[in-house]
């Protein structure tokens, strides 16, 4: 076993902001001001905003690629002003939007790069490179492959399990998948949300897309411009109840149809499919309330037939019970 | 271009052969039998001459594109003292250099290194800027240290442009150490000289220059050789 071993190295470790505050100099407004915030451990904490809402400035605190100058970040309750800068970065798993694969190293070594720094045993940085690379889709041919000869999506792959590798609590996010397709955004973000089952880290991460915050925050942190907090809650709450005209704005005025794309029909109460009317039409309990929504609309009916994975019905949806769900709290 | 050729003063005219004492093109009977006094040991001197100038050259423009890779405000006097270097006229570079340290041969590897010092710097500080910023990122947020970043990261990515830098310089050095034989009487240039002060000699002159350029062929070669060695990564995103 690596006797040495990371800063924060293994599951999950709780993040704790308190009065964090930088000002970078030459410049008069702070880029985070005052920012308090408790990321629970293994939860993905999503910081979003407009530019020059500081929320990578933020995020950078954390691994003391920026010093912050007021206040505290604790990792597990200690404090990183207490950590060497660079053993706690090898504890932290970072990706970032560029990737920044190393060209002229292969797959499989971009992704051993900080087991290696860690003197982890051969064997086991073998096994881990290996686990990793079956574990987001790769084929194990391509760990002998450089980055110039990957996609765009797979290349992202490579960048988020290197990341990884070191088994770190932490990971550090800053908008990794801006700058792919929809399509590969759309698979990426979902593999993501598989692999943090499988690895639950705490995780920061960066984005100025508020879809992508609600889809993949536990909790999301919305940042105005001067790096003020405006709101920090569950994605569901946030849509519920905006906290100001600010976060109102930013969610968008369709925020009631974003909370309804949280759920799925398996998660709420049904009709009872009493009455059913023959030409309706049907959906299964794992869509979203949004599409199912919009599928009545579409049809023009006034209800919709929930059928369970074996064909059975479930229960009925209507639009009236729809309304009624928005105006809960 | 008619009429008889001008009286030759032949070495070793005894045992000369009808080719050589006509002074005719090229005389292969000369060459092989002057190989093993002659030509070999020159050839010799001038790859030991190439390789000590490029070596020293190389360490010193290394460590100042390692230094003006960070700060920015020492490229232009260090280039500017390198290009001063590379165009003072080579004969002019020894002569001034023999008050110091004389008819030597540390005369004429100083001049060498002068000249390839330009080309080095210049490349491989060239090397370093073209590393891409979002790959230093991603290394220091990984936690690599400033050296680890230089020699893992930074160096590896930088020898392509180091070894075009390598092979320039190489060819360059090859070419300007036969006029070392003015200063110190070592190297191709050696014979070259001893040719021309022969009234021109044609067989010594050719086999001499022709190994020369040889010299600077297979110099060159072998460093292409090299780099692809080196850099498997840069070969195959051409693909």
């Amino acid at each position: 076993m690596a006797d040495r071993k990371a800063a924060g190295a293994g599951a999950a470790a709780e993040i704790v902001f308190s009065h964090v505050t930088k000002h970078y100099p030459g410049r008069r407004a702070a880029a985070v001001k005052d920012l308090s915030l408790v990321v629970p451990a293994g939860e993905i904490c999503v910081l979003v905003g407009p530019s020059g809402a500081g929320k990578t400035t933020a995020m950078k605190l954390v691994n003391r690629l920026i010093d912050f100058d007021e206040g505290d970040i604790t990792i597990d309750g200690r404090s990183i002003r207490e950590l060497d800068a660079v053993e706690l970065r090898r504890g932290i798993g970072y990706v970032i939007q560029q990737i920044g694969l190393f060209p002229h190293m292969t797959v499989g070594d971009n992704i051993a790069v900080v087991p290696r720094l860690l003197g982890w045993p051969k064997q086991r940085i073998r096994e881990r490179v290996a686990e990793l690379v079956e574990l987001v889709g790769l084929e194990a041919g391509d760990r002998d492959r450089y980055p110039s000869q990957l996609s765009g999506g797979q290349r992202q792959r490579v960048g988020l399990v290197r990341a990884l590798a070191a088994e770190p609590k932490v990971m550090l996010m800053d908008e990794p998948f801006g700058a792919l397709d929809p399509i590969t955004r759309d698979r990426l973000q979902n593999e993501f949300l598989r692999l943090h089952e499988v690895e639950r880290k705490t995780v920061i991460f960066v984005t100025h897309d508020i879809d992508e915050a609600i889809k993949l925050g536990d909790r999301i942190a919305i940042l105005r411009e001067g790096g003020v907090l405006a709101q920090y809650d569950a994605p569901d709450a946030i849509l519920a109840s905006p906290a100001d005209d600010f976060v109102a704005r930013f969610v968008g005025a369709d925020r009631g149809l974003k909370r309804l794309a949280l759920r799925r029909l398996s998660e709420i109460e049904l009709d009872s499919p009493n009455g059913i009317p023959p030409d309706a039409p049907r959906t299964s309990l794992q869509t979203t309330i949004r599409d199912a929504l919009s599928l009545m609309l579409t049809e023009g009916a006034e209800n919709l037939v929930v059928v369970d994975d074996s064909g059975e019905v479930a229960g009925l949806l209507s639009v009236g019970r729809v309304s009624r769900l928005l105006a809960e709290p | 271009m008619s009429g008889p050729p001008p009286p030759v003063v032949i070495p070793n005219f005894g045992g000369a052969s009808k080719c050589v004492t006509n002074n005719d093109l090229f005389c292969a009977d000369w060459v092989q039998h002057n190989w093993g006094s002659t030509l070999q040991p020159a050839l010799l001197e001038h790859l030991r001459l190439t390789l000590i100038a490029v070596a020293i050259g190389f360490v010193i423009a290394f460590a100042a594109a390692v230094v003006a890779r960070r700060l920015r405000f020492v490229e232009h006097p260090f280039t500017l003292v390198g290009a001063l270097l590379y165009t003072i006229p080579s004969i002019a570079l020894f002569q001034l250099l023999v008050p110091f340290t004389g008819l030597t041969e540390t005369t004429v590897e100083i001049a060498l290194i002068g000249y390839t010092l330009l080309i080095l710097f210049r490349n491989t500080l060239a090397g370093f800027q073209a590393v891409p910023e979002d790959v230093l990122e991603a290394a220091r947020g990984m936690g690599l240290r400033g050296r680890e970043i230089l020699w893992r990261i930074e160096v590896p990515l930088a020898l392509p442009a180091i070894m075009a830098g390598l092979r320039i310089a190489t060819v360059t050095v090859i070419s300007l150490a036969t006029v070392a034989a003015f200063i110190d009487d070592e190297g191709l240039g050696s014979p070259i000289f001893r040719a021309i002060q022969s009234n021109v000699f044609k067989t010594e002159l050719f086999a001499a220059g022709g190994l020369a350029v040889a010299l600077a062929l297979f110099a060159d070669a072998f460093l292409v050789l090299v780099q692809r060695l080196v850099t498997p990564w840069a070969r195959r995103e051409r693909t």
